[in-house]
């Protein structure tokens, strides 16, 4: 899901970059054992943060099986079931490794997983694209509020939000640095966000910190 | 992106360079097992025209299909419109079937921007070519070849030398190119006999030369004009050989070419008038890479214009359309 929010500022840092990196790590030994080995593994991220995350996610598991794990991006725009509630979007970009994904184990990675729209999305691009084996879901956050029967077979960190709230991944490769920030949304002052965000404290809160 | 494509000098840098990227996308969707995106289901695109074509229209429908959109062709030929039917009640039947975009091919210059101006469709309109005006998707199709070719498909074309050659009085290709291509930061020269150079072609943002000799040396691609005979009322030159020998491109001027250079044509082509035979079917003759193109371009323009939220106010331009509307119309005025 897209986790873009709208002029919130600076968020609570609920995950830090070594935090993310354990998660990945934790996520690609998941993967190895769920798949036995992760022969036909190929993950496909969804653009923007998830391709970094299935980039990621690819050369830890090329760490652990000694093998290079094809990966990808696969973008949902012109799949999205919100297409006309807003301008035109601009499109992001598909790269699907040389050798397709027939046949094979594919893992959609992506950043946070929301509504379920955005995979419900990836599911039909990939219909369009191939026939997987199967298909499972790694995400870095899930924080609830699923409109849609989705779940994600590997989960980087459960995290359970109100609706008012922001969750922003911050990935070195676009934003400069590492972090998962949960914000009060543009709609801030209300008592009852600030509440929820209290009761999901879980990691070491900076108050404060300078967001870049 | 504005909810009508008209003419090419409408469209800013971004608004370009936007078509392009989403039309690179757009063309790996052609190498894929199921060649088609839900984008537009449930559209309908009316192709309406009013003059032969076949590689535009063509180009059109693949692309509006490609998009799964629902696609209507209008031609004038065994249509109403040979019982004398006006343009305004052909548009209100369309509008009356519900058409969200009409791509629009007429002889007359302007009749685009009077269709897309006058309240009679809610619609976009895409201008596929009317009279000696414009064609903004095959500039943009043009664009997108030389981009791919010379530019590594990024970007736009700053400091590109383009020449465009022959028929420049009688070619809405020309036009529409002068502008993207300028645009875009290419440095376009136009090459004709001077009787087939268009009166006011100094406000153009290009140079004129009459030698072509002396410019294709210098020139990153030579885009190749057909002689336009069937719109062609006065001798404009003496002979078609004294044409071809003067403005024609033949093996040996290709050969003065710098090695990188690409040789376009927007086709139909006139062998052994505008081109020889040996260059349209030498590998640096880019004419059927264009046609593959045009769909890729065509599918980026109807998902930029229809793919988002429906037009908020029906048969309305937004101000800055409105405010250029008056000099496409001198334009048009001009040209007819």
């Amino acid at each position: 899901m897209d986790s873009g929010n709208k002029g919130a500022a600076a968020g609570r840092p609920v995950l830090e970059a070594p935090d993310i990196a354990r998660v990945l790590t934790r996520i690609a030994h998941e993967i190895v054992e769920r798949a036995k080995g992760a022969d036909d593994v190929v993950l496909l991220g969804i653009p923007t943060r998830g391709v970094h995350l299935a980039e990621r996610l690819a050369a830890k598991l090329g760490e652990i099986t000694g093998r290079p794990v094809p990966h990808g991006s696969l973008d949902i725009t012109m799949y999205r079931d919100d297409l006309r509630l807003g301008p035109a979007r601009t499109l992001g970009h598909t790269e699907i490794p040389g050798d397709g994904v027939d046949g094979r184990l594919v893992v959609l990675v992506d950043d946070v997983l929301f509504s379920g729209r955005t995979i419900r999305a990836a599911l039909d691009a990939l219909g369009d694209i191939g026939r997987p084996r199967a298909v499972q879901l790694a995400v870095l956050v899930d924080r609830g509020h699923r409109e849609l029967p989705i779940r994600a077979d590997y989960v980087g960190k459960n995290l359970p939000t109100s609706l008012r709230e922001t969750v922003k991944v911050r990935l070195i490769e676009e934003d400069g640095r590492d972090g998962v920030l949960l914000g009060a949304a543009a709609a801030a002052g209300d008592p009852s966000a600030a509440e929820d965000a209290e009761t999901v404290r879980s990691a070491p809160s900076a108050p404060g910190r300078a967001e870049r | 992106m504005k909810r009508h494509l008209i003419s090419a000098a409408d469209l800013t840098r971004d608004d370009a360079v936007l078509i392009l990227d989403t039309a690179e996308e757009m063309a790996r969707v052609a190498d894929r097992p199921i060649k088609k995106l839900p984008t537009l289901r449930g559209r309908t695109v009316v192709n309406l025209f009013f003059e032969d074509s076949t590689r535009t229209r063509i180009s059109f429908e693949a692309a509006a299909k490609r998009l799964s959109a629902d696609v209507i062709n209008f031609s004038a030929k065994g249509s109403s419109v040979s019982k004398g039917e006006s343009l305004k009640d052909t548009a209100l039947t369309l509008e009356a079937m519900g058409a969200d975009a009409v791509v629009i091919r007429h002889p007359g210059s302007g009749a685009p921007h009077r269709l897309a101006t006058s309240g009679w469709i809610g619609g976009s309109v895409v201008n596929a070519g009317d009279g000696t005006h414009e064609h903004p998707t095959q500039a943009l199709l043009d664009a997108f070849t030389i981009r791919r070719r010379l530019s590594g498909g990024e970007g736009d074309l700053a400091g590109r030398r383009i020449t465009i050659v022959g028929d420049v009085l009688h070619s809405r290709v020309a036009r529409s190119n002068v502008y993207l291509l300028s645009t875009l930061g290419a440095e376009v020269t136009l090459v004709a006999p001077p009787t087939l150079v268009p009166v006011g072609v100094g406000a153009w943002p290009c140079e004129v030369s009459y030698d072509l000799d002396s410019v294709v040396a210098k020139s990153d691609a030579v885009m190749m004009l057909r002689v336009q005979r069937e719109r062609m009322n006065a001798a404009f030159f003496p002979t078609e050989r004294e044409y071809s020998r003067r403005y024609g491109l033949d093996g040996q001027r290709m050969a003065r070419m710098p090695e990188h250079a690409v040789v376009m044509h927007p086709g139909p082509m006139n062998r052994g008038m505008e081109i020889t035979a040996e260059v349209a079917d030498s590998p640096r003759c880019t004419a059927v890479e264009q046609v593959a193109n045009g769909v890729s371009i065509r599918m980026a323009v109807l998902y930029l214009l229809l793919g988002g939220a429906e037009p908020a106010v029906s048969g309305s331009l937004p101000p800055e359309a409105a405010s250029s509307a008056p000099g496409t119309a001198a334009r048009t005025e001009e040209n007819e």
